[in-house]
């Protein structure tokens, strides 16, 4: 399978597929990182990340519009705009949606499930007829296009550079706000003991509602880095939704760090082998593979903690 | 494996394990590193009672749950009837006749009294068998029988998610009756019962601990005098002291530890 | 002692254990009634073929009540199990089709037409099984039962939780979609398999087929319905249920938990995999879209609507939505997913029991109030809209 290609040719293969992968690694791990809270930390089954996720790629093609049309003189900065008004759009629907639906379901996982299953096909359906079947792309201002040359065979995209840098950027302040702040302590807290955080004067409902908004918000930004390296249709999310769970579960639902193990192995293992299989296969081999693991070791990878 | 297929006539035979009916040698788990039990050793004869006292954390109940298979022990010995159990799944445990009830009482709540009792039952425990189970007259008769042993025979029709605290204990015990186990361990039976149901349930406990040995939890001082045969005293993971009630009370160890409080 | 129990055992006759109490016996007379006499005199032959599509999915359904209401398994891939039962079918009707005359046209004579576009030249190994009629009858549940237990034993006997292994069969579905997708030469690819004609020399295009196909699949059905019910009512139904519950207690009374779930998740797949041929045989096509993830939960949906613990309720379930489906993209297509999203969270939230739930609670008890002839109730009067307009 290596025999036509030259040594040169090869790693330069590997360093542009690694750099593809990484721009796949980055949209994963926002993904996830919404996701590993929402999953890891409360326990529930949110069906509808996906949606989460697109409704920031909308707002981001929103405002790419809006800057277009009316403020041409800062569009190279709109999307800096774009990224906190999806983290808002899309935590303003998640606390909503906690409040709505999640917040009853707390004790049956597996029905969180199908309801948030529910909205994320109402979801697809309204943003169908909100912005039409067919798939959206943003503009993306100049300075974010073309590519830079590293050597005679390898460049890098703009774009993907500035995915990665969200992407880092993003982690590093949840993983702050998780680990480090008051917020991220009373998370920690209500996850690990309900009552006593109850009885010690945390408000579990809120803390509950502000995480789910927060991973919704993060599901937002993902949306959002999503539209410099692809377009948005109404189904777009629903395409992510299933290898999203799995990098969670394989990474360990409970633990940052493993989540972002898991999409970087995942992202690279996938990027790596669709230069030589057709992309369905490569899909097929990565899966089966994570699947395979999971089904041999799951305890041995992570520890899943669903409240009962 | 091997030790579940050890052929009947050895059991009870081997001359190191001297005909007791559980034998624990340097039990010892810990979790994270922490050692919950720590090389605890003890052994119970056919027929006897045996109380477990110490005072919170000891590592009682988890003794228990490493017996019945729930925890895996780290290092140590579990053997009955010569039987090493600690490689053992939880239904090969209670199918070698090791029964036990939970500290909250663990039954079905879905189900009526009659279906608690029925699933119990010592037979069709495999999935064929369970298809083919026939409510015949023995299950019937011996169903009426442990539910009048129990309090509980006006009551078989109801869903047990109706019962009372005290009738829902009663229905575990009911349902390790039916299984007739020969090591029958007890957490805490008589915690959270009325006096009416406690005074109650030491009858029950008397009457059905015979023919049989069990291995009893308890913090009821009182109740623990009226049936201990021997008493183990487990303190931060390890056995404190043994012996009969008398002995152990009088032990300083216990008392600055357990009673001096 | 002896003699005051006997004759207590006696007293008590409650605790018998029917084979289905007189209302269930109502419920299968009214179910096999309409599907087996009503509606094939009611409807002309599309639209009962198009009722014979819906009810291969209640099959599925059938098989997530015992897998999910009873042992409380959820699988998000019954798709899977659907799925390869159709295409095991389809295999077989695909080979028949592809008789050396009806496809003389072909580079290569003789074999599926799509491998033929794909550059095949020979049929693949995996295909030759399915020359054999008797052999293909056998695979249709082999296959599914057989990958279900690997799945099942692999899962269950680790001890994982249900919504982890919700996850897992999602991304099974997702996987075998994408495979089946990408694998055209062998699979059909995204059209599936098509153009079907003749099973063992018989037209199943023409109507009189597909009216006998409808009634073979009725009667598959209140077959598939009575074999769930002698597991319902079994003791091992009953396991199911106490598993569900308090799985830690289940195994402290003897029973090896993977043992039962391994089973329930089994049976759950080889009705799916009996739906799924069915499906085949009248619809005389296979499809990737029916295996995935949207399909597969789309099925779950239908056993909750029609309550999660009720057999017949199953049925039912998978009749209206699929009814309601049908009218509602016939006439306002944008309506239906915001319908079929709001039935997901209606039917968790608000009906946990399904149409099953409502029936017991608002219909049975006025039923039994009429068997004993008290206060009767009125004639439901039917409301008067559209009389005068036409």
């Amino acid at each position: 399978m290596f025999g036509e290609y030259s040594l040169a040719d090869l790693s330069s293969i590997f360093v542009m597929q690694g750099f593809a992968g990484l721009i796949l690694f980055s949209v994963y791990v926002l993904m996830a990182l919404g996701l590993a809270i929402i999953f890891g930390q409360m326990g529930v089954i949110n069906m509808a990340h996906g949606e989460f996720m697109i409704l920031g790629a909308y707002v981001t093609y929103l405002c790419s519009g809006f800057f277009q049309t009316h403020l041409p003189s800062l569009f190279g900065a709109y999307f800096f705009i774009a990224m906190a008004l999806a983290f808002l759009a899309s935590g303003a629907l998640g606390m909503l949606v906690e409040w709505a639906l999640i917040r009853h379901l707390y004790k049956r996982p597996l029905d969180t499930l199908l309801a948030t299953w529910g909205l994320s096909l109402i979801l697809q359906q309204a943003y169908r007829s909100i912005f039409g079947p067919r798939e959206v792309g943003v503009e993306l201002p100049s300075w974010m296009m073309g590519s830079i040359p590293v050597t005679d065979s390898i460049e890098v995209q703009i774009n993907g550079l500035f995915v990665i840098a969200v992407t880092t950027v993003i982690t590093l302040g949840v993983a702050l706000l998780i680990y480090r702040s008051r917020f991220g302590a009373q998370i920690r807290a209500v996850m690990s003991n309900r009552p006593m955080a109850g009885a010690v004067g945390i408000d579990t409902e809120k803390v509950d509602r502000y995480t789910f908004g927060l991973g919704c918000g993060i599901a937002g930004i993902a949306g959002s880095a999503f539209t410099m390296i692809g377009s948005t249709g109404p189904t777009s999310g629903q395409l992510y939704i299933v290898d999203t769970f799995l990098i969670v579960v394989f990474g360990g639902a409970a633990s940052l760090l493993g989540t972002i193990a898991s999409a970087f192995s995942i992202s690279q293992t996938q990027s790596t082998l669709e230069f030589f299989l057709s992309g369905s296969m490569a899909k097929v081999l990565t899966l089966l593979a994570v699947v395979g693991i999971l089904m041999l070791r799951p305890q041995g990878l992570f520890t899943l903690k669903v409240r009962r | 494996m091997n030790a579940a297929l050890l052929p009947s006539t050895l059991i009870g035979t081997p001359a190191d394990d001297k005909n007791f009916l559980l034998a624990v040698e340097g039990l010892t788990v810990s979790f994270d590193g922490f050692k919950a039990v720590n090389d605890v050793s003890f052994y119970v004869d056919p027929d006897e009672i045996r109380v477990i006292i110490g005072p919170n954390g000891a590592g009682k109940t988890t003794v228990l749950d490493l017996i019945c298979g729930r925890t895996k022990a780290s290092s140590g010995s579990i053997k009955y009837k010569g039987q090493e159990l600690t490689r053992l799944s939880e239904s090969a445990i209670v199918q070698a006749g090791v029964g036990r009830k939970f500290q909250t009482p663990s039954i079905y709540d879905d189900l009526t009294v009659f279906e608690n009792l029925e699933i119990s039952f010592p037979r069709g425990r495999s999935v064929f068998g369970a298809l083919t189970f026939k409510r015949d007259a023995e299950v019937r008769d011996r169903i009426h029988e442990i539910a009048q042993t129990i309090f509980l025979k006006d009551q078989l029709d109801e869903r047990a998610e109706f019962l009372s605290h005290g009738q829902k204990q009663w229905l575990e015990i009911g349902m390790l009756l039916i299984q007739d186990p020969e090591l029958l361990m007890l957490d805490e039976p008589v915690a959270g019962m009325s006096v009416g149901e406690r005074i109650k349930t030491a009858e029950l406990l008397n009457q059905i601990i015979k023919g049989r040995s069990v291995l009893v939890i308890e913090h009821d001082m009182k109740f623990v005098e009226d049936i201990a045969h021997r008493v183990t005293v487990l303190h931060q993971g390890r056995v404190l002291s043994e012996g009969s009630m008398e002995r152990v009370k009088t032990d300083p160890k216990v008392v600055e530890v357990y009673l001096g409080h | 002692m002896t003699s005051p129990i006997q004759s207590l055992s006696k007293a008590v006759t409650v605790n018998d254990n029917p084979f289905m109490k007189p209302m269930e016996w109502v419920s299968l007379a009214l179910l096999a009634g309409v599907v087996l006499v009503v509606l094939p005199l009611a409807l002309d032959g599309f639209r009962l073929n198009l009722v014979g599509k819906y009810l291969t999915y209640a099959f599925v359904a059938l098989g997530l009540v015992i897998c999910w209401g009873y042992a409380g398994i959820l699988s998000l891939g019954q798709g899977v199990f659907f799925g390869l039962g159709g295409y095991c079918m389809a295999m077989y009707l695909k080979l028949e089709a592809s008789s050396v005359e009806n496809t003389k046209i072909q580079s290569t004579p003789g074999i599926p037409d799509f491998m033929d576009w794909n550059q095949i030249t020979a049929i693949p190994w995996f295909w030759q099984p399915f020359k054999s009629l008797p052999l293909t009858l056998l695979l249709v549940v082999a296959v599914p039962v057989a990958f279900a237990f690997l799945i099942s034993v692999a899962m269950f006997k680790r001890r994982v939780g249900g919504t982890y292994f919700a996850i897992i069969t999602q991304a099974i579905a997702a996987i075998l979609t994408i495979l089946i997708v990408g694998q055209q030469g062998y699979t059909g690819g995204i059209n599936g398999i098509t153009d079907l004609r003749t099973l063992h020399g018989w037209d199943i295009r023409t109507d009189s087929a597909k009216v006998i196909l409808y009634f073979v699949n009725g009667g598959l059905l209140i077959g598939c319905i009575l074999m769930a019910q002698y597991v319902k009512r079994s003791k091992l139904g009953r396991i199911l249920v106490a598993m569900r519950e308090k799985e830690d207690r289940v195994r402290f009374s003897g029973y090896s938990v993977a043992g039962f779930k391994v089973f329930a998740f089994c049976l759950a797949a080889a009705f799916a995999a009996v739906g799924g041929a069915m499906f085949t045989l009248q619809v005389g096509f296979m499809s990737p879209s029916f295996v995935g993830i949207v399909p597969s939960i789309e099925m779950v949906i239908y056993a909750a609507v029609g309550g999660r613990l009720s057999l017949f309720g199953a049925v039912w379930g998978t009749l209206l939505v699929n009814y309601a489906k049908t009218s509602f993209s016939e006439s306002f297509p944008d309506l239906w997913l915001f319908g079929l999203g709001a039935l997901f969270i209606a039917v968790v939230l608000a009906f946990p029991n399904g149409l099953a739930g409502l029936w017991r609670e608002h219909v049975e008890p006025r039923l039994f109030r009429k068997a004993k002839g008290l206060t009767p109730t009125p004639t439901p009067v039917l409301p008067a809209h559209g009389a005068p307009a036409e």
